[in-house]
Order: C-alpha cells, then structure tokens, then sequence
C-alpha cells in the first residue's frame, strides 16, 4: 500500500481489513480442512464381495422344489417353466428371513411374505426382490445379488 | 550461605565459585536438599500445609485441580440423598470404571472380524482376572445407562433445568445420546450374533430414510440415507471395515467427546452456584430461618462479592447475599458423600461383575440371524417402534424425543425454584395422571396390532407411506402430545404439560422396553411368557 492511498479515508481502516482477512482466512482454514476430513471416511470404491455368485448346477434344483441358500441369502423356487431366485434378504432392515409354510419370517422385526415374496403382515416396505439369473459357460447357475428382476421371472436353464 | 535452610534464598543467592569446584564431590547444600527431598516433593505437589482447618480445607480444594470442580463450600440442602440420590456422581463414577476397566480389556482385544471373537474367550478363559474385568465393564456400561435416564428424570422432576441452566439440561441430552452410542459401538466389538445383526439392523436404520423416499416415489438422488449407511459400515456390508470404525468411535472419539461434554456438564453446575435448590431451603439454622437472598431484594439485585476464593459465582451462589456460615465446606463433607457414592458404585460393580457372566453370542453368522434377535434391554423399546415402521420407530420418533426432550427448558420458563420433586402437590397429580393415560395408550398400541393386526392385513393394497406416518408408534406419540397440550390448557402451565408430556414419554419407554423384552418371542411374535415359544 502507498502512502499517498493511506492519506484518504478508506471504507475499511487498513488495520480492520487485516483483521477481516486474519479472521476470514482462519475461517476458510477450519472450513476447508473440516471438509477434507469429513471427506475421508466415505471411499471412492467400497470393498465390497462380488455380487454375482455361483448357485450350482442347474439339476441340484430340479422342478417342483424350494431351496433356501442362507450363505447366500438367496433361495432358488424351481418349476417346470424355468429357474427364480428371491433374495432372503428382508427389505425392513437386512435380516436373512426363513422360510417357514406360508412363505418367509423375519426373525427380527416380524415382517411376514408370501411365497412368492409378497408383503402379507409387518414392516416391510416391499416385497423380497427377485434377481437376475444366468449361467456360466460350464452350466453353473449364477445369480447376480445386485441385480433385480420382475418378481415371477423365471429363468431357463439349458443342461 | 550453605546453612540457610531456606530454599528460595539458596537458589536466588550467586554461584559460590567454591562450591562448583566441589561439585558432587560433597557439597553440604546437596545433602540437606537430599534429606529434605521427600518433604520438598510433596510440598511442590500440594502446594498447601496440612489441611487442618476449614479455611485451609477450602485452600485446598481451591487449588487442586482435580479437587476445584467442587466449590469450596457447599449448600446442605445439595447434600440430602433424597435431592439427588447421588446419581450425577454416580455416573461420573461409572465413567471411571469403564475407562480404567476399557483400557485394560484393549490390551487382549484385537479389532479384527476374525480375531474379535476368540479375544473375547480369552478374556474369559485364560486371562487372569480377564473375566471379571470384562464383567464389570459390561455392568457398568449397564448401569450408566439406567442411571443417566434416572439422573434425567432426577432433574427434570427437580426443575433443576430452569433458568440459567437451560443449556446444562442441552448438555445432558448429548451425553444421554453419547452414552447411548457408547453402549452400542461397545456391543458391536464381540464380534458375535449380537454384534453381526445390531449393526446390520442399525446401518439399515441409518439409510431408512430411503424407505420414505421410495415409497413417495422420489428419484435415486434422495437417497440420503445411503451415505450414512455407507459412512457407517465402510462398506455395503458389515464387515472388517465396519468394525475398526467402531473400535475406534467406541475407543477413541465418543469416550473423547463424552470427556469434553461431562467437562462442560459439571463446570457449569459449579458456575451456576451449585445445584438447583429451592429459596428458604432449611438451613443448619433449622426450618424457617433466612432466605439466601436477604429479603426484599431479588437475586439479581443482591451484591455480587469477588471472593479471592470463589471467583465470580452468579447469583445464588453460597456467598451471594447472605451469611456464608450457612454453608459447610466441601472437604470433608461433599467429598465424604462422593467417596461414598463411588465405593457403592464399586462394590456393586465388582459384586455383579463376579457373580454374573456378560453374555457372549455364538460367533457371528452372516447367514443365519438368531430367532428372535433382541438387543440389549435399552434398545428393545426402540426395537418395538421399529417393528411398526423402521423410519419412523428407528429415525423419526428418536429425532423427535432428543429434540423435544432438549426444548422443554426453553418451552417451560416458568420461574420457579429448582429442587422441588414435581413442584409440588399438583404437578405430582399431574405426574401420576399422565402415568395412568401414558400406560393405556401403550398399552393399547401394543394389544391393538397384536389381536387385530394392522392396516396391511385390512387393506392390503395400502401405500407404503401411509404405513410410515400412520403405525402405533406414530399414534401413541400424537397421543402423549395431544394430552401434554391438553394439561397445558387446563391448568395454564407450561411446567404442568412438560410434566405431563416428560411422564408419559417415560412409562411409553417402559412399557414397550417391558413388550420388547419379556413379551415378543421368535420372529417377534407375541407370547405371553418364554415357556410358549414354539420349539425349534
């Protein structure tokens, strides 16, 4: 700053505008470093497990049967048209349901579905996801967990 | 020079040329500073002589760091078990415990999904002493919950939250959270069945928000509820990335920030002039005898004295107005009644933590979850609320309760001296009445869904969000506040309808803690005592 500026009367005093840009400094300081570590905790890929997973080959499911997979939180309905697989995964809050006469039981909060998935009693939102069915080059049935389908497809297997 | 016995002289006195040339060699200065180092060491610690009279005990309380939360002289009145039943001191008690007894516990326990566990029975099994200091830290952890609700109930009852210590109660309610959030990230730590599907269920809680957000039909981006999930478990899923993070939030950050709060908590009951007690309390003078504020004069206009002692204390401090003999000094007798209070807390810790084992689950299985999959009793209410809807039970009903929970001293500043149990005659009518009415809607909320379901299982086809909003829990919390606001307008006081809406909030708690607990068997169905429940 010249000495001939300091002459004239200024809006803002030369001391009080270092005092601003101290304190607007320090305040960008926090901010900008409060948001570098909020960022930290949240990466940029999840270590996540694969979500396409191997059921077995297509004839441990013959037609006509319900199997549940708890390690796999899925269980494969199998008929004469084809292959579904519903995830056991209840949609209130995660738990593997169990499959009980009537359909599914949650064991945690009591949410109760049909057969084919469908809410009947309890907190779930929605009824349990039916999801994507392939099949890998040497026959073994694959399911994709993050993939869902309309409930009720079935998938054909060739054996 | 060398036969001054005074220190301070002998270290201001110049260098004795002599004297350096003697060196260790000898010189007699450096044998009577030996003899006199125990005695110089202590008085370099305590600074003070011996506490032999009450001024020199206020002294001494005064400028001991540990010791200066105190004031130097204490109100009878805030000595009385029956005016708080120890229980702040209890819980700073409880506190201690659990810190020395965590530290120790993390020398074995390793913060690893495979390890987690098998620490555990080696705290059990093999390490000495390792089963009874696991115990006790459990208990503890127990009991500082109970006691932090007891000790709120202690103060809301007392109207100890009045004006200036509105944001004293505002502090407490952050450490109710903390502690509740201690007590979780802890049983997470075992690694066990608990551990797996708590933090299942809670991620799940966290990202509740999605359930409204889809049953509304918004696109993918208000999803928030997704980022807190992740933020939680690290991962989609929990796992080793959701542990280590709550290893350390229970390790590190929450006992950190629970420190800083307890801090604050008991500085600004000190700055306040102690506890909460009413005008003309009793004095040893016996009944009757003077106000603290000499009469004719307000609080405010009473002259504020500078004590060297005290500090400034605001208002009704010991000192303010009146004569200071109406106080006794803390040391001995506010920190006998601490000792107390903190060797009960012991004794019962140790005796429970000896006799009755901290239960460990089955290893965590991802595949199955136990049937029926209960958490810890201080979250069985929430897990009733949640069973109705998990947005609301898990995110909305809690939000509202912490919120509302935080206003009453800015709501209800009726002025009115703290210390009183339900302020008296009618509000305790007012306590037990809203009990009677907190009870049946509770009651109700439970039996109604239970005998003839609810609106799914009449129409079937409703909208999800419908569901969301209009559940029990959502109803017996409309219920509480309808009644609270009732209260208010009958009797034309807002300290009546806080007591009204704060005794039903309680008995509710209780009442679906008591449903949650005893009452919900497999897959939380309802069955009048355990010996029902279907054989697996």
């Amino acid at each position: 700053m010249s000495d001939g500026k300091r002459v004239e009367s200024e809006p803002v005093s030369r001391r009080d505008w270092l005092g601003l840009a101290g304190t607007g400094s320090a305040a960008a300081a926090i901010l900008f470093s409060t948001v570098g570590m909020l960022r930290l905790p949240k990466p940029r890929v999840l270590p996540d497990v694969l979500s396409l997973v191997r059921l077995g080959k297509a004839g441990q499911f013959p037609p006509g049967t319900v199997t549940p997979l708890p390690a796999e939180k899925v269980c494969v309905v199998s008929s004469d048209q084809g292959i579904g697989v519903i995830s056991l995964v209840c949609t209130h809050l995660g738990c593997v349901v169990n499959k009980t006469e009537t359909g599914f039981d949650c064991p945690c909060h009591g949410s109760k579905f049909g057969p084919k998935g469908e809410v009947r009693q309890g907190p779930a939102p929605r009824p349990l996801p039916w999801l994507a069915v392939s099949q890998a080059p040497d026959g073994t049935l694959l399911v994709d967990l993050g993939k869902e389908v309309q409930a009720g497809a079935l998938y054909k297997a060739s054996s | 020079m060398t036969k001054s016995i005074d220190s301070q002289t002998a270290r201001m006195a110049p260098p004795d040329p002599a004297g350096a040339n003697l060196g260790l060699s000898g010189s007699p200065t450096f044998w009577e500073n030996l003899r006199a180092l125990p005695g110089n060491v202590w008085r370099a610690v305590v600074r003070h002589g011996a506490p032999t009279s009450d001024r020199a005990r206020s002294q001494a309380v005064f400028s001991n760091v540990f010791l200066h939360v105190h004031s130097a002289r204490v109100h009878p009145h805030s000595l009385r078990a029956t005016a708080t039943w120890g229980l702040g001191v209890s819980l700073v008690a409880q506190f201690i415990i659990l810190t020395v007894t965590g530290v120790l516990l993390m020398v074995y326990y390793m913060p690893s999904t495979e390890l987690a566990y098998n620490s555990m029975k080696d705290l059990h099994y093999i390490v000495p002493t390792g089963r009874v200091i696991r115990n006790i830290h459990r208990w503890a952890s127990h009991l500082m919950v109970l006691f932090v609700l007891l000790h709120m109930m202690r103060v809301f009852y007392t109207a100890s939250y009045k004006r200036p210590r509105e944001f004293n109660w505002v502090i407490g309610m952050i450490l109710l959270v903390l502690t509740l959030a201690l007590s979780f990230t802890g049983y997470i730590l075992p690694w066990d069945q608990l551990a797996y599907w708590a933090l299942m269920i809670a991620a799940n809680i966290a990202a509740s928000p999605n359930e409204l957000a889809h049953s509304l039909g918004l696109p993918q981006m208000f999803h928030v509820g997704d980022v807190v999930k992740e933020l939680l478990l690290g991962s989609s899923e929990p796992g080793q990335h959701s542990l280590i993070r709550f290893y350390t939030l229970h390790c590190v950050f929450l006992p950190l920030l629970a420190g800083i709060a307890m801090a604050a908590h008991i500085w600004r009951i000190r700055k306040d002039g102690g506890l909460a007690r009413p005008d003309g309390t009793p004095t040893p003078a016996g009944k009757g005898a003077p106000s603290m504020s000499p009469a004719g004069q307000t609080a405010d206009q009473a002259p504020r004295k500078t004590y060297g002692l005290m500090c400034v204390v605001r208002d009704r401090s010991p000192h303010t107005g009146q004569d200071p003999d109406e106080t006794v000094p803390s040391w001995p007798y506010l920190l006998r009644a601490e000792l107390l209070v903190f060797m009960l807390n012991m004794l019962v810790c140790v005796a429970l933590g000896y006799w009755f084992d901290a239960p460990l689950r089955e290893a965590a299985n991802p595949a199955v979850p136990e049937n029926p999959a209960k958490a810890p009793w201080y979250f069985l209410g929430l897990q009733e609320l949640v069973s109705y809807s998990a947005f609301l039970g898990g995110v909305g009903i809690p939000t509202l309760a912490v919120i509302g929970l935080g206003l009453i001293p800015f709501l209800d500043r009726e002025s009115e001296p703290g210390g009183v149990w339900f302020s008296g005659r009618r509000g305790r009518r007012e306590m037990f009445a809203a009990a009677a009415i907190g009870t049946v809607a509770a009651v109700l909320a439970v039996a109604i869904p239970v005998n003839f379901g609810w609106l799914r299982n009449w129409f079937p086809d409703i909208p999800q969000w419908v569901i969301v909003l209009v559940n029990p829990g959502s109803l017996v919390t409309a219920a509480y506040i309808v009644w609270s606001l009732a209260v208010m307008r009958r009797t034309r006081s807002t300290r009546m309808g806080a007591i009204a809406l704060f005794t039903c909030s309680i008995v509710g708690f209780a009442i679906l803690t008591y449903v949650g607990t005893y009452l919900r068997g497999p897959n939380w169905d309802f069955y009048w005592s355990e010996s029902q429940w279907p054989a697996h």
